[in-house]
């Protein structure tokens, strides 16, 4: 008998929720498609917990001298705030589409790896309760999602909030590093015959760069979290200056993660507008290789711009202008994108559905925390505005107007393909103009609460001429965004009580996710259709007139 | 590329590189770019971590034989390449240890300074590694031996590049710690 077999490739079904009834199957599942929703569930519930100390911030800052928080839990909030938004909505929302959506696009019928994806989502779960369970045990981390050092070390931060934040941070890590392991191996080995690397859909092809980002990203910040963690349990001296440690290796290790955390929440939300912009202009995407192209281009840059981060450290002119210049770079490709894509919109038939409204708004919102951003990238500017609400202001453009925008897009685009229904267009359109009304109010005013010299994450402010009328208006929008959310759950809610009814391509869409029944069956692919362009079903359903045959 | 179970090990592999660049990084930058002075590099032997190296360098070649002896279906070739391979790398492991005891003596310790915590970190998170691929290389040791007699090529593959990235992750190691400062 020969010791070394080459064992075929597992036929039998792999556990799943559609298998049998059994409420287990919810932890057993490996099924990429139950997976994918349940990432979307930790998403939603923790954007419930993120927006209520959202709201909290905002009810604390609406007038000056305010006392409804103290100033040690509004610490906490405004750094359970960032930790929840960056890793536990916007991170789970973008993975749980693409382990929903990348193998139904590539006419594959799982991820390469089934059991490495389910654990990835459960230790990301996991890491979202350890650091919510700080608050009961002994106070939740409070030195500001970046968490600098020294105020983050024992002498500090003797509460044990920072090592939940640790520990935490590095087990949705390694959640995070499994999902991209899983979408770059499944991207490599599970295509369908037919379809090359350069005929995959945006989406997929974003998902795919946007894996390397995160294997390389995420690496230096677990090494960073664990020298703290190692200074904080042990009594080393890694980040403590007065004892030889360094102070600014924490920011660099931070910041060499954090930038280009920053494309790897954008990057698939790229990929999300890439896809939704084209099926409601009803035209192909304008420059598929440039969009393609530019995101390899913001992937390479976006390791070498983390020192703008850092400008206010004071770094020499030399290494100062080196970061400038290349954060102003990395603006073209990013910029080229936009083009792209109202290049694509140019002369189509838009439809201005739901999923195409948020995109538009994505375009305006987006490319004013794009242009900010650039303002930052000029060093006298950045020394001028960094803590200011001028930053606050940036970022949530950036994280909100790009990245939840087009989580929001597609929603409301994939809602029919994953359940089965449609969402109501009468309540989106509420929900878009609510929230995006709402964010504008509060933000766009933020950029002047900046520039006037309001500092971020002060827990109340003296009575100041106009600052108070601006941080009401600022406050009152967030109660719009609030009830825009509330409308969305409604939505949810009644839509899911409905009975199943959407057809297989409500949308009249061109990739091959919508060749399956919604919602599809757990064998994805019955057979799968021959692929000759990028439009597998534009050439299914016009013969007559197929695309361009690319292989 | 067909062999996703090798595939898999490269990316993880590369993302394990960048975790331990972060790593050496550190040392580095706290020996030639702050005002310290190294206070472990007079204690170290390099001489003598430098013969455990060799152990773990051989341990490489072996697993080489081992798995092409499988591949040919050689078992007991096979059987005893692998054996070979986890001796060796249990003998570096006691090197490691023996040094770790010696420097413990020493007054060397993760909450000296800078330098012992960096060294204690790097060697230490390499060394988990090496646990962490001998205890991948036992299973595929003891698989050989039970009556479910199947090593996968997913799995001597996967394990194959895990254990070469171990070990030239160790030459990084080695040059940086122990012989730049003799430099």
């Amino acid at each position: 008998m020969s010791l070394f077999i080459n064992i075929p490739e597992d036929s039998e079904q792999l556990p799943s929720l559609k298998t049998g009834q059994g409420k287990l199957l919810w932890i057993a599942s490996v099924d990429h498609k139950q997976i994918g929703i349940m990432y979307l569930w930790l998403a939603l519930f923790f954007f419930v917990v993120g927006g209520l100390e959202a709201m909290l911030i905002r009810a604390q800052l609406a007038i000056p001298e305010n006392t409804l928080i103290s100033p040690e839990l509004y610490n906490q909030i405004f750094t359970m705030h960032g930790i929840t938004m960056i890793f536990l909505v916007a991170m789970p929302a973008l993975v749980g589409f693409a382990t929903y959506f990348l193998p139904l696009m590539i006419g594959a019928n799982e991820m390469a790896f089934p059991r490495l994806n389910a654990f990835g989502f459960w230790i990301t779960l996991m890491g979202g309760f350890l650091m919510y369970f700080s608050f009961f045990a002994g106070g939740a981390p409070n030195a500001g999602w970046f968490n600098y050092v020294p105020l983050s070390e024992n002498n500090y931060s003797s509460a044990p909030g920072v090592d939940y934040y640790i520990i935490g941070l590095i087990l949705t890590g390694i959640g995070s590093i499994s999902a991209a392991l899983n979408f770059i191996t499944t991207t490599l080995t599970l295509r369908s015959p037919d379809i090359k690397l350069n005929m995959v859909p945006l989406f997929v092809w974003m998902v795919f760069i946007n894996g390397f980002l995160i294997l390389a990203a995420f690496p230096l910040l677990n090494a960073g979290l664990f020298m703290l963690l190692i200074d904080r349990q042990f009594d080393a001296h890694f980040f403590i200056p007065s004892s030889g440690g360094s102070a600014i290796l924490w920011q660099h290790f931070f910041w060499a993660f954090g930038h280009p955390e920053v494309y790897i929440m954008a990057l698939p939300a790229f990929g999300i507008i890439s896809e939704v912009v084209p099926v409601f202009s009803r035209k192909p995407i304008f420059g598929y290789k440039f969009v393609a192209v530019s995101s390899i281009a913001i992937a390479l840059l976006a390791y070498s711009v983390w020192l703008h981060h850092m400008f206010a450290v004071g770094y020499s002119n030399t290494v100062n202008s080196f970061f400038a210049i290349s954060s102003m770079l990395i603006g073209i490709p990013t910029g080229l994108k936009v083009i792209n894509w109202i290049g694509t919109m140019y002369k189509g038939s838009i439809q201005l559905t739901v999923p195409m409204l948020f995109v538009v708004a994505f375009l305006i919102d987006f490319t004013i925390g794009g242009l900010s951003g650039v303002s930052f990238a000029i060093v006298p500017i950045d020394w001028q505005l960094t803590d200011t609400y001028y930053l606050v202001a940036h970022l949530h453009y950036v994280f909100v107007g790009g990245v939840i925008f087009s989580i929001f897009a597609g929603l409301y685009y994939w809602f029919p393909k994953m359940s089965g229904r449609m969402l109501s267009a009468k309540l989106g359109k509420w929900h878009f103009w609510l929230f995006v009304i709402g964010f504008n109010l509060t933000f766009l005013i933020q950029h002047i609460l900046g520039i006037i010299g309001m500092p971020r994450r002060i827990y109340t402010y003296p009575d100041l001429p106009n600052w108070e009328l601006m941080n009401v208006l600022s406050s009152i929008g967030a109660v719009f965004m609030f009830a825009g959310m509330v409308i969305l759950f409604w939505n949810l809610y009644t839509t899911l009580k409905k009975p199943r009814s959407a057809p297989e391509d409500p949308w009249d869409a061109w990739t091959l996710e919508w060749h399956t029944p919604s919602p599809p069956d757990l064998k994805n692919f019955g057979e799968i259709p021959r692929v000759y362009s990028r439009r597998p079903l534009w050439d299914l359903k016009h013969p007559d007139k197929p695309d361009k045959r690319l292989n | 590329m067909k062999d996703k179970g090798t595939l898999l090990a490269y990316f993880i592999i590369a993302s394990e590189a960048f975790f331990f660049i972060a790593l050496i990084i550190g040392y580095v930058y706290y020996r030639n770019f702050s005002d310290a002075t190294d206070t472990v590099a007079k204690y170290l032997d390099a001489g003598r971590t430098g013969i455990f190296t060799i152990f773990l360098i051989a341990s490489s070649f072996t697993l080489i034989y081992s798995k092409k002896a499988l591949f040919n279906n050689r078992i007991g070739q096979y059987k005893l390449f692998m054996g070979l391979t986890i001796l060796l790398g249990i003998v570096f492991m006691v090197g490691q240890a023996t040094e770790y005891v010696g420097l413990y003596q020493e007054q060397i310790t993760l909450n000296k300074d800078v330098f012992g915590a960096s060294f204690f970190t790097l060697t230490g998170f390499h060394g988990l590694h090496v646990i962490l691929g001998l205890i991948a290389l036992s299973i595929l040791y003891g698989i050989s031996f039970g009556n479910y007699r199947n090593v996968t090529k997913a799995g001597i593959g996967g394990v194959d590049v895990y254990w070469h990235f171990v070990d030239i992750v160790w030459l990084f190691v080695f040059f940086f710690v122990y012989i730049t400062p003799l430099l």
